[in-house]
């Protein structure tokens, strides 16, 4: 599977639709474990990433990627404006060298590990990415309720990471925000196939 | 080489709060702010920390900030821009304060680390 400019500028079509749409449930989400404002960060994030899309016309998808980074890393206000920021910094900067889906989205995760230090288990967005990238490697089919899984799966697991690690226990039985918006990222490229 | 201080906060009057009680230290020290989001919210801003070092008109900058999200907001500005920048994981007031104090007198970057290295909270 590879990133051709034309289904990564649909990627980020259907995810800015994704989010936008989702706003209010993002930020339900962030409610008991954060600060509730996920969702409409996200938003003026991708409002941003879309403004910037629509002026300077990218010609390849390490541009698409460049842009989206600065569109989402200067307008988002939480944790979610670095690590979205840097992980599609670097997916930029590995898209200069191959167009491989796997290799370049192993470069996001890099980069929001980079950023944030958490790993796998953490009940991050780092645990959809990491889960995706084991599928991809499986050679699974990915489909909407597998992703849906992988983010259900940080349901259960007590956040070491961030604003929801000072609930401790009291962070068991939410769905971590980062982790559904790194979802609808996935769905969208899923639903643009590249995935 | 002049040096200056950079304050990162999540709100906009902690952030120009902290800046007035510095310049009561420091009144020669060049100090600039980034706080609160673009639409004067609560978070921090790439952008906005961007800015704070380009216009702030020393060469090399000490920064301080206050929670998680500035810190990576800040070392994202760190990697990006030109001027050398050093950021401390000080207690926010406190670290500043005794930064700019010292940086008004002309202190050595050495002995103003061994004194943020007391204050380390983070």
């Amino acid at each position: 599977m590879t990133f051709t400019l034309e289904n990564t500028l649909t990627t980020f079509d259907y995810f800015i639709e994704a989010i936008e749409n989702n706003k209010d449930y993002l930020s339900e989400l962030d409610t008991p474990i954060g600060d509730g404002d996920h969702g409409y960060n996200m938003a003026r994030g991708v409002k941003a990433l879309q403004d910037k899309l629509e002026q300077e016309a990218p010609e390849t998808v390490s541009d698409v990627f460049k842009i989206a980074a600065l569109g989402l890393m200067g307008n988002i206000g939480g944790a979610s404006g670095p690590l979205y920021g840097t992980a599609m910094l670097e997916m930029s900067k590995a898209a200069k060298d191959t167009q491989e889906l796997l290799n370049i989205i192993e470069a996001g995760l890099a980069g929001i590990q980079k950023r944030g230090k958490a790993e796998a288990g953490d009940k991050t967005m780092v645990d959809v990415w990491d889960q995706i990238i084991t599928a991809i490697k499986n050679n699974e089919t990915l489909d909407e309720s597998k992703i849906d899984t992988m983010v259900e799966s940080t349901k259960e697991m007590k956040a070491k990471k961030g604003r929801a690690s000072y609930l401790g226990d009291r962070s068991i039985g939410h769905i971590d925000p980062g982790s559904m918006s790194s979802g609808l990222f996935f769905k969208s490229l899923l639903k643009a196939g590249a995935l | 080489m002049t040096k200056g201080i950079v304050i990162v906060s999540h709100v906009e009057e902690i952030g120009l709060g902290l800046h007035k009680l510095l310049q009561e230290v420091a009144k020669d020290v060049p100090i600039t702010v980034a706080a609160g989001t673009e639409d004067g919210g609560i978070g921090t801003s790439f952008d906005k920390v961007m800015a704070a070092f380009s216009e702030n008109t020393a060469d090399e900058l000490i920064a301080f900030y206050d929670l998680g999200s500035s810190k990576m907001n800040l070392e994202m500005a760190i990697e990006m821009h030109e001027k050398e920048v050093k950021m401390y994981d000080a207690s926010f007031i406190e670290g500043a304060y005794v930064t700019a104090a010292m940086l008004q007198v002309d202190t050595p970057i050495e002995a103003i680390e061994s004194e943020l290295n007391k204050l380390k909270v983070k």
